[in-house]
């Protein structure tokens, strides 16, 4: 730093930031791939002056200093300029010269992110480590009078059920009077989320859907992928694949116009419609796509001008209130395709989540109710609505089954829960307790994103721009320049390892148990905790 | 792993021949337990068919009780045969003070009342009184209904038939299920020891329901009163049948597309596959998942036999016109019929029900790939 630098209340040093390049200046070889590569411009090209005393033993000669010039990295420290810590500088550098190091204090850039008056705004999700799901073991183990079963061998059914599903006496009073039966899909129980279209790179939405395609037509696995909001491609509104595909409609109402218009050239339904109310990432905030995303193949398919901010309402007029919601939309939507498609709302965990299921219980239409918990990701939304916002998805969940349970619809109303689900990586075991608690299916897409592009964002505050566009995966991007770093068919490729290995990994946890031809859903019996609040609160067993 | 064993004859039989048949079982239970279930009576019952028979253990104090519950009700005693037993009950045996098996006249306010109304109100009283003897820890009790007893004791099966003396002539029926207990995933209660009974349906079962809390949180959720009790994983199996002949209207073949519907590709060539996914759906959480064998009499005084889809507990069918039974080993129907016909002898697998009629002439058996013969 020039000593006449101005130093004011939000000057930083290298050591305030949280993210810190080491950067060796032995193995550069000053290819400037690291500059090139940095999607936020955290490092640039340096010149350095280094001055070089040179001493002389023989007194009557005078000593000299002498002075280098030399080329680097230098870190900037202004917080616009923050390093990500994504580590793409380290990827494209031919002599690991340089790596990102997570600052070993606090980082003081929370402090100083708001300037303008712009409190911060990122993607990814709460950046937090801890997981009650991943505290739930299944303790319920066949062994005494019952083998295990073989996991690699017997006949699995893992199929779950998307849609209003009547109880027994309701249904044979239908079917001998011919009254409508609600439709219902069987899916698989692992679904991957409403990512936004145009929160997502093209090349990422592509490789999701040959992916899921790919599952579905080779594997017979009915994996079905919500379009988040925002619309869907034209082709795909037209294509046999869009039955593999949940619509997904939000305050917003962005690309409604586009599907609307695509509904009598449709050959196929879409698997079920999703209506948005809230977002675990974000509860009680409605959707963001940033302007730096919105180009003109986004605005079209969107129906709005390019280069704006696209925020949705958290409620629009026409979802005042979920009751009116649940009464209008649901309904209409349900007429949109013949009263062919099944049609649930989205909302997010809250303590209130209990209210919006009374009252889709006596509503004859609602085809389900996903829970989105706390630990949701997103594209873009507010620091302090992602990190202090929201309700645990395990207590939640568990609250909404039992009340159900109690009503005597268990399932009639397949819950499906979301949020935080693999945040550690352990995404079968996390799914398994969900389902144990009562979900009828489980929702990811930050997992999915992770696993299957390699997406660099953690629990630890690494990367979490998806907001602004230049993600370093080229993942959430819409710039051609970073999403061409993503390979489709590689993209449709990892999204089958994972399904096929998670399938693997579901059956070596429910094997165990004795379950075979049916979903374990609500087999709480086979949950246990080391935590006995917890324990008491999910009303599973307390195990040390 | 339990063992079962059923009979159904068109002579009465003694209890001891279900007992016998057991006791070559032996090493498949552990004498933690016997239960009896005794249906279309012969003996002293043969004249009263359509008397309610109480069945239970009590103290004497839980008796004095008892009887001053069904005389305020205005049961009268109709025929009784009290069990006294010796002091020293065999090792292993609790020490009781009496078994029942009473028949009672129904009280004078009933008459006019349809069988319906009288069969609900039985359910009641039973069930009050299972409340009573629960409270006090005086009355253990197992049926209240008209053709019907039951038995269950903690013990080694023949120690306890020997004790109670079954072999008595008074005690003689058409139809008789019992289960040597291995005790397994719960306490060693009672009311956890099979058959099980509910109006008239009883089942018995030899495994491990997997499924059972979600199975026992619908059930309980149905608002039937006669859905509680569920100190054995097994009880559901009674709860199911009776739901899907009761409550959903079904018939005995539909019952095993509850328990373990088709998987999807079978649905898809059945001829009632659309009717039967639509069941599979709505009674997705009646599934059942552990290995079970479920030997089950209706009040028709059918019997049958279903497997679940795993197949992985044993059970065969044989016998000859006019006698049937239903066993989980081979040596138990040899100590019972032995003059059969063995190559007949019947093990089904898991697509198949076993069904003798009440005719008693022959092994049907229901394919669940094959049409429903009820067709709405």
């Amino acid at each position: 730093m020039p000593s006449d630098r101005p130093v004011t209340p939000s000057t930083l040093s290298i050591k305030d930031l949280p993210w810190q390049i080491v950067w060796n200046k032995d193995k550069c070889t000053l290819c400037g791939s690291c500059t090139a590569v940095c999607p936020v411009n955290a490092i640039e090209l340096g010149v350095f002056r280094k001055r070089t005393i040179k001493p002389f033993v023989d007194i009557s000669k005078k000593s000299t200093s002498e002075f280098e010039i030399f080329y680097g990295i230098r870190q900037k420290t202004d917080p616009s300029y923050g390093c990500i810590g994504c580590a793409m500088c380290s990827m494209v550098c031919p002599n690991d010269a340089v790596i990102p190091a997570k600052s070993d204090e606090a980082a003081k850039m929370n402090l100083h992110i708001d300037r303008g008056g712009q409190p911060r705004r990122r993607g990814g999700r709460r950046n937090s480590h801890d997981s009650v799901l991943d505290q739930i073991k299944f303790i319920r183990i066949s062994m005494l009078t019952d083998p295990a079963l073989d996991a690699g061998r017997h006949e699995f059914e893992l199929k779950t059920l998307l849609g209003r599903v009547l109880s027994p006496e309701e249904n044979m009073k239908f079917i001998r009077e011919h009254g409508w039966i609600p439709p219902v899909r069987e899916i698989y129980p692992l679904i991957i989320g409403g990512m936004s279209f145009g929160a997502l790179s093209p090349n990422m939405w592509e490789g999701l859907q040959m992916g899921v395609a790919y599952l579905n037509e080779e594997l017979g696995m009915p994996v079905r992928m919500c379009t988040g909001e925002g619309g869907c491609p034209p082709r795909l509104l037209r294509s046999r694949f869009l039955k593999y595909v949940i619509l997904q409609i939000a305050s917003g109402y962005f690309g409604w116009d586009e599907i609307i218009h695509a509904i009598p050239e449709m050959k196929a339904d879409p698997c079920a419609i999703e209506i948005k109310y809230g977002q675990g990432a974000k509860p009680g905030d409605g959707g963001l796509l940033m302007w730096y995303k919105v180009n003109k193949l986004i605005a079209a398919i969107r129906g709005v001008p390019s280069g704006v901010s696209l925020p949705s309402p958290p409620t629009h007029q026409t979802q005042y209130s979920i009751e009116e919601s649940v009464a209008k939309m649901i309904q209409s939507m349900y007429m949109a395709w013949g009263f062919r498609v099944p049609v649930y709302p989205k909302i997010s965990a809250s303590s209130t989540s209990l209210a919006v299921l009374n009252n889709l219980t006596r509503n004859p239409y609602a085809g389900g109710l996903l829970i989105d918990g706390e630990d949701g990701g997103t594209g873009a939304a507010y620091n302090v609505s992602m990190n202090h916002m929201g309700h645990p998805i395990a207590s939640n969940l568990r609250d909404c089954y039992q009340n159900l349970v109690k009503l005597g619809h268990q399932n009639e109303i397949p819950l499906f829960a979301g949020g935080g689900i693999g945040k550690n990586g352990n995404i079968a075991a996390n799914a398994a307790a969900l389902i144990m608690l009562g979900a009828s299916g489980v929702v990811v897409g930050k997992y999915i994103m992770q696993a299957a592009a390699g997406c660099l964002g953690s629990e630890s505050d690494r990367c979490n721009i998806c907001n602004i566009g230049l993600c370093p995966k080229g993942i959430t991007s819409q710039d051609p320049r970073l999403y061409r770093r993503l390979n489709i068919e590689d993209v449709a490729q990892r999204v089958v390892d994972v399904f096929l290995s998670f399938d693997t990994e579901l059956k070596k946890i429910i094997a165990p148990l004795g379950r075979s031809t049916s979903l374990p859903i609500g087999m709480s019996d086979a949950l246990g905790i080391n935590d006995a609040d917890a324990a008491r609160r999910l009303d599973i067993k307390y195990v040390v | 792993m339990c063992r079962l064993f059923a009979i159904t004859s068109k002579d009465p039989l003694s209890p001891m021949t279900a007992i016998n048949a057991l006791d070559v079982m032996r090493e498949g239970h552990d004498g933690s337990g016997v239960g009896l279930f005794l249906r279309d009576l012969g003996g002293p019952f043969e004249e009263m068919k359509d008397a309610p028979i109480l069945s239970g253990i009590f103290t004497d104090d839980g008796l004095k009780r008892l009887d001053i519950f069904m005389m305020d009700m205005g049961f009268m005693t109709k025929y009784k045969l009290s069990i006294k037993v010796p002091k020293d009950p065999p090792k292993g045996v609790p020490k009781r003070d009496i078994y029942l098996i009473r028949a009672y006249e129904y009280p004078e306010e009933w008459d006019g009342w349809t069988d319906e109304e009288r069969y609900a109100r039985l359910l009641e009283i039973r069930l009050t009184l299972r409340d009573m003897g629960q409270e006090k820890n005086d009355m253990i009790v197992f049926s209240f209904w008209p053709d019907v007893i039951m038995l269950k004791e903690i013990g080694d099966p023949l120690s306890v038939a020997n004790h109670l003396k079954l072999e008595r002539n008074e005690l003689k029926a058409r139809i008789i299920m019992a289960q040597g207990r291995q005790n397994t995933n719960y306490a060693i209660n009672l009311y956890a020891c099979h058959p099980f009974f509910l109006e008239g349906f009883s089942t018995m079962t030899n495994g491990e329901n997997t499924a059972f809390i979600p199975i026992k949180e619908y059930l309980s959720s149905r608002g039937f009163q006669g859905y509680q009790g569920y100190q054995s994983d097994s009880e559901v199996f009674t709860h199911i049948l009776h739901y899907t002949l009761k409550t959903l209207g079904l018939d005995l073949e539909s019952y095993k597309h509850v328990i373990t519907p088709l998987q999807d590709k079978a649905l898809e060539e059945h001829p009632d596959g659309q009717f039967l996914k639509s069941l599979k759906h709505t009674c997705r959480r009646l599934i059942i998942d552990g290995p079970n064998c479920v030997i089950g009499s209706m009040s028709d005084h059918r019997l049958f036999m279903v497997q679940d889809r795993k197949k992985l507990r044993p059970g065969v069918v044989g016998g000859k016109p006019g006698v049937f039974a239903f066993s989980s080993e081979i040596c138990g129907l040899d100590s019972a019929i032995p003059d059969r016909d063995k190559s007949k002898d019947f093990q089904p697998m898991h697509l198949d029900t076993a069904i003798v009629e009440s005719d008693r002439q022959e092994v049907k058996i229901c394919r669940q790939t094959d049409r429903l013969p009820l067709q709405l």
